[in-house]
């Protein structure tokens, strides 16, 4: 596997910057949106996707065929998946419509 | 280097400058996605982004060298087979059952990832170099690890498995003893990378390590843990872009394993945990309980028809849902009765506690299914100091994150987390099937408060009735 020296540092910046990036982003989420942060992320993270992708389309054997299929269905499960739950959590987040307190006083006396 | 010619990019060609392109932007859709996300607001624009960017990866990595005509056949199948199944996981799972959904797609994640590292090793060794081959180990351990563990936490959030944390003497022991394991084959492969044959037994340490991590875990660490799984699949991602040099990779794992962090963070101090415990996989420890908590005094239990009368007299009611909640299914009736309540001239607020379900946002996503406005639910840290001013605080299935004993009882377990404040309010109602303690398996002193009014019963069958108690509609047949 031809990892370059150069690629590794790279990466490694790119690690770094982007790990920052994603606390910073991340931190500013707030905790209504935490579980649709979850499931974006994961969605995201199923760029693995890119990785089966071309271990499939290779054909490298027989096997690594069979596991590569296996790993892009399941990765473009968690894609699909990932992204429409995520879209019909963040549907049901929604503000206020109109002022619900009605005039003080005036319905206490109901009974 | 075998078959370099046909997989290898002249890297000044300006088909890999295309690629380059072409994940440089995937890169920034998924950072403005999460970005977007800080906002509910802006979050469905950020999903937008996040698919754009998933589309353009996929394109970048198509025109990869490579590829085979009957390859691409094979990953056309292959997709539709994973839209087919991923379409229905997204639409039409029920919001209750979002935890083990969540835990579910950890598992395919890191299913993904774990294969796709064993698949590239077999071809490529024993041309790898020890940095490769330490890096591709660990991610395969933490692939296999991660597919074990969130399915055990699929499994028991479902009630497949048994809820109750198993623990046993020297399960610590056990747990590292599997992981030295683990890690000394992976040294021992950085230094001799064609040892293929431990490549098994790094699968099977990481499975068996991410089965012996749930094993101790109880339903209130749940949110905790599957941060932290959510953390560790991201992590495996980012490991899997160094062996495969793939920077869109690196960028996507680390924002993923990023978030999970800081989730898992989050929950950690709602509970009053180390993170290192927690890192370690220790949590669980806290689950062995005294039982002497001797005589408490006694409780008060209110009636449906006394109850609905204090609410209805009352101006501010906090409504401070907990995992009771979601078993009982009870968010639309919980949002039924704070209208009822409005119509009769009361303000209500929702109290979230950090940790309160079984994960991260648990209850907002709950409460956001019934239709209630976000303004409305409120965080720990801003409801608290409003307690004081509160007439009433109804209490539905939520038990530990209400308990005092976590401000003064050194002995306890949960002594030190911080908790809402109810016991500040005028008057406390809670909403309980029966006197059964909390996870903890800890006496909530709140229950035998003076001020505090029991209401025994399902939450749903309670609500139900609380609403035509405050609406004064009994219809005849359920006299």
């Amino acid at each position: 596997m031809n990892v370059s020296t150069e690629f590794i540092i790279t990466g490694l910046f790119v690690f770094a910057l982007a790990g920052f990036l994603g606390f910073e982003t991340v931190r500013r989420v707030p905790r209504l949106l935490h579980t649709p942060l979850m499931a974006l992320t994961n969605a995201l993270s199923a760029v693995s996707l890119v990785g089966s992708l071309v271990v499939l389309g290779r054909e490298y054997s027989i096997y690594a065929t069979i596991l590569g299929f296996v790993a892009v269905v399941a990765s473009t499960i968690n894609v699909v998946g990932g992204f429409l739950i995520t879209d019909k959590m963040l549907r049901m987040f929604k503000p206020k419509e109109r002022p619900q307190k009605p005039v003080p006083g005036e319905a206490k006396a109901s009974s | 280097m075998k078959d370099a010619v046909s997989y290898v990019l002249n890297p000044d060609s300006g088909r890999a400058v295309s690629i380059g392109l072409l994940y440089l932007a995937a890169a920034m859709g998924f950072v403005m996605s999460l970005k977007w996300m800080s906002d509910a607001k802006t979050a469905r624009k950020g999903i937008m982004a996040g698919e754009i960017g998933f589309v353009l990866a996929v394109i970048g990595t198509l025109i990869m060298p490579g590829i085979t005509g009957t390859g691409f056949t094979y990953i056309a199948i292959a997709l539709l087979v994973g839209a087919a199944i991923g379409v229905p996981l997204g639409l039409l799972v029920p919001m209750t059952a979002m935890p083990q959904r969540i835990a579910l797609s950890h598992a395919f994640g890191a299913l993904a990832a774990a294969l796709v590292g064993i698949v590239e090793y077999f071809h490529w060794q024993p041309e790898i170099s020890g940095f490769v081959m330490a890096v591709l180990g660990i991610e395969i351990v933490l692939g296999s690890l991660v597919f074990t563990g969130s399915l055990m936490a699929a499994g028991k959030l479902h009630e497949i498995l048994p809820q109750r944390p198993f623990v046993y003497p020297g399960q610590i022991f056990v747990n590292f003893g599997v992981l030295a394991v683990a890690i000394g084959f992976i040294v021992a492969l950085f230094i001799n990378p064609s040892l293929s044959w431990a490549i098994p037994i790094l699968i099977i340490c990481g499975l068996v390590f991410g089965v012996f991590l749930i094993i101790p875990i109880g339903g209130a660490d749940m949110p905790t843990v599957i941060a932290l799984l959510n953390a560790y699949a991201g992590i495996a991602a980012a490991l899997l872009g160094f062996v495969l040099s793939n920077n869109l990779l690196i960028v996507a794992g680390a924002l993923d394993g990023m978030s999970g962090l800081i989730l898992a963070i989050i929950m950690c101090r709602a509970m009053n945990r180390s993170f290192r415990n927690v890192l370690f996989g220790a949590f669980g420890q806290l689950a062995e309980v005294s039982d002497e908590h001797g005589e408490m005094g006694s409780i008060r239990s209110a009636s449906y028809d006394e109850a609905g009368e204090i609410l209805k007299n009352s101006r501010l009611v906090v409504i401070v849902p907990g995992y009771g909640m979601a078993v009982a299914q009870a968010q639309h009736k919980v949002r039924e009765l704070a209208d009822t309540l409005a119509a009769e001239g009361v303000e209500v607020k929702y109290a979230i506690h950090p940790v309160a379900g079984r994960m991260p946002g648990h209850m907002n996503v709950l409460l956001a299914e019934a239709n209630v406005p976000y303004e409305q639910l409120l965080d720990m840290e801003d409801i608290n100091p409003e307690f004081p001013q509160v007439d009433v605080v109804l209490v539905l299935g939520a038990n530990d994150v209400v308990n005092p004993a976590a401000r003064h009882m050194k002995s306890s377990p949960i002594y030190g987390m911080p908790i809402l404040d109810v016991d500040k309010a005028a008057c406390v109602m809670v909403v309980k099937r029966s006197m059964r303690p909390g996870f903890a398996g800890i006496e909530n002193e709140l229950f035998f408060n003076d001020k505090t009014l029991m209401v025994f019963g399902d939450a749903k069958d309670v609500m139900g009735e609380l609403i035509t108690e405050v609406s004064g509609r009994r219809d005849a047949l359920s006299l």
